[in-house]
């Protein structure tokens, strides 16, 4: 194999728990015999824009689960600003998570609730608000993402796009330091995708969040993005920044990038 | 190939596993009793699916258990016994068994599947995941509300069911089978002892536990898509059937024999 000879990137960390953002170690996972997530090691600085970029099936998704410990390591450890948490308590793990959001690949929004219920959900459990304040903080987030005017109605009632960007106005209602979006433009149109690539932006600018971005539209990586992650056999196996990826001279992360099938990432 | 030996080693291990994690989830759900005031509402929506929305249900199903009761009593009977017994018969045979177990049946089979149903949904499109991310406990959220309700809900519903099966029994037997209001009123009034209504009480409230969690337990362990919903909601209505029955032997024996006995 072709990767084997570049050198894998350096993702060592002296102190874990004193380094500010996001420190995986040796985290593996096994899914039914098949090894998803293998020694991975991987680091997010805060503030960064981080999109990781890997063939389908790859466990990208498996990845962002496993920063907010949506899933448990079999093995290895997370860090988040210095806490560990894998061996986080429940009430530990609920302060911190209320400080991410995330947008999930298939929207996940609650289907017996409106959208605006939805979006203000969060902040009915743990916010001292009125029922008004909430609409119009769901409302505020609603425009955020280009969706005013469909509060009261059901997810079911929308297409998957607009699904896609009140699951985002759900993501960002907490105000949360770090937001995970897995392939936020993914069935998107055109205009739609770039509209939330701005949006990515900027949350990143005004907001400082720390993001981290699974997809697969590389137009949309090289927007948004400060660095590029390749995961690939369960393992961060390059991460460059932004500025210099397009001359990479990683072969795998290359044919990625040019949307080639052949090169050292087979296809059969 | 894995022998059949190993398959079945396998499986009677998956069921261990399976009853463990049950008792596990049983056990989380009743450490987030105290937070029950603050999930009120959610817990009377779902009080209210169980027994209004069993209501025609509970309702045609009780009417017609009470009338064939009263038929086959009086089938039994005629010749035998005293039909001053009817009522009595009639009574406690749907007071400590067919109330109970069938309003368990037919309520359970209900709720149970869309218990399954609905958080299995959830599950695979990862609407848990997403309660999770904005920090609220899926347990406290979902688990608990229909827990409640069913485990309040069934007695309710069974003394509803009780109530129309033996007025039904009562109109069949003076309209159809020849018995008179006053020879069915002795009998129903004479042998009648509370502790038969309260031991098949008693056991409609283990038995609204046995749906909730199954219901629940199915419906959270989901796996896979559309498939596995389906395959979540058939193992609940069958474990809560399976379960009922079981547990009614073991209930009636430690009932009628220790307690009441
Ligand atoms: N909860 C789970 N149980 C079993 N297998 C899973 C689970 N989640 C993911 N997988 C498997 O892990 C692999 C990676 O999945 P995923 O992270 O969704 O890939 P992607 O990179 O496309 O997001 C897939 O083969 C999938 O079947
Ligand atoms: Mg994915």
């Amino acid at each position: 194999m072709t990767e084997n000879s570049f050198p894998m990137p350096d993702f060592s960390v002296a102190d874990p728990s004193a380094t500010s953002g996001i420190v995986m170690q040796s985290v593996c996972k096994t899914f039914q015999n098949k090894k998803i997530l293998d020694e991975l090691d991987f680091v997010i600085d805060r503030g960064e824009t981080v999109v990781i970029v890997g063939r389908s099936g790859e466990g990208k998704s498996v990845l962002l689960k496993h920063i907010v410990k949506l899933l448990t390591p079999d093995s290895g450890k997370v860090w988040i600003d210095g806490q560990e948490m894998t061996s986080m308590g429940h009430g530990d793990l609920y302060e911190l998570r209320k400080r991410f959001g995330m947008l999930f690949q298939g929207a996940a929004l609650f289907d017996s609730m409106t959208i605006s219920e939805n979006v203000g959900l969060g902040l009915l459990e743990h916010f001292n608000m009125t029922d008004a304040e909430i609409r119009d903080r769901a409302s505020e987030c609603l425009a955020m993402v280009g969706l005013s005017g469909v509060e009261n109605k059901l997810p079911s009632e929308l297409s998957g796009g607009m699904k896609k960007r009140a699951g985002l106005a759900r993501a960002i209602a907490m105000k949360p330091e770090y937001i995970l979006y897995d392939e936020p433009t993914t069935g998107l149109d055109p205009i739609t995708a770039d509209a939330i690539n701005d949006l990515i932006l900027k949350l990143q600018n005004e907001l400082n969040v720390t993001s981290i971005v699974v997809t697969h539209d590389m137009e949309s990586a090289f927007k948004i993005g400060d660095r590029i992650a390749m995961l690939s056999g369960g393992k961060i196996i390059h991460s460059e920044k932004i500025s210099t990826i397009r001359e990479t001279s990683h072969p795998a992360v290359r044919q990625f990038i040019n949307g080639s099938a052949s090169g050292p990432l087979s296809v059969f | 190939m894995k022998s059949i030996a190993q398959n079945t080693g396998t499986k009677v291990l998956d069921s261990f596993v399976t009853v463990g994690t049950g008792w596990l989830l049983f056990i989380a759900i009743l450490k987030q009793i105290p937070y029950s005031w603050k999930m009120r509402r959610e817990i009377l929506e779902q009080m209210h699916v169980v027994l209004i929305g069993s209501m025609p249900l509970v309702l045609t199903t009780s009417i017609f258990i009470g009338a064939v009761t009263a038929v086959q009593g009086v089938y039994q009977m005629e010749g035998y016994v005293p039909m001053k017994f009817l009522g009595s018969g009639v009574s406690r045979s749907i007071f400590i068994e067919l109330g109970p177990v069938i309003v368990a049946l037919v309520v359970g089979g209900r709720i149970c599947a869309s218990y399954a149903a609905e958080l299995g949904t959830m599950k695979v499109t990862e609407q848990i995941d997403a309660l999770e991310m904005l920090a609220i406990d899926p347990i406290r959220y979902l688990a608990l509300p229909r827990f409640l309700a069913t485990l309040l809900m069934l007695p309710v519903a069974t003394v509803f069911a009780d109530f129309f099966a033996v007025f039904s029994g009562f109109a069949v037997s003076v309209l159809t089978l020849d018995v008179t209001i006053s020879t069915f009123n002795e009998g129903l009034f004479m042998l009648f002892k509370s502790s038969d209504l309260f031991s098949g009480l008693i056991k409609s409230v283990f038995f609204g536990g046995i749906i909730g969690m199954s219901g629940i337990f199915f419906g959270i362990n989901t796996r896979g898509g559309a498939e596995g919903v389906g395959q979540a909601t058939m193992m609940a209505v069958v474990g809560t059937c399976l379960s009922v029955l079981i547990a009614d032997y073991f209930l009636a024996t430690f009932l009628f024999q220790l307690v009441f006995g």
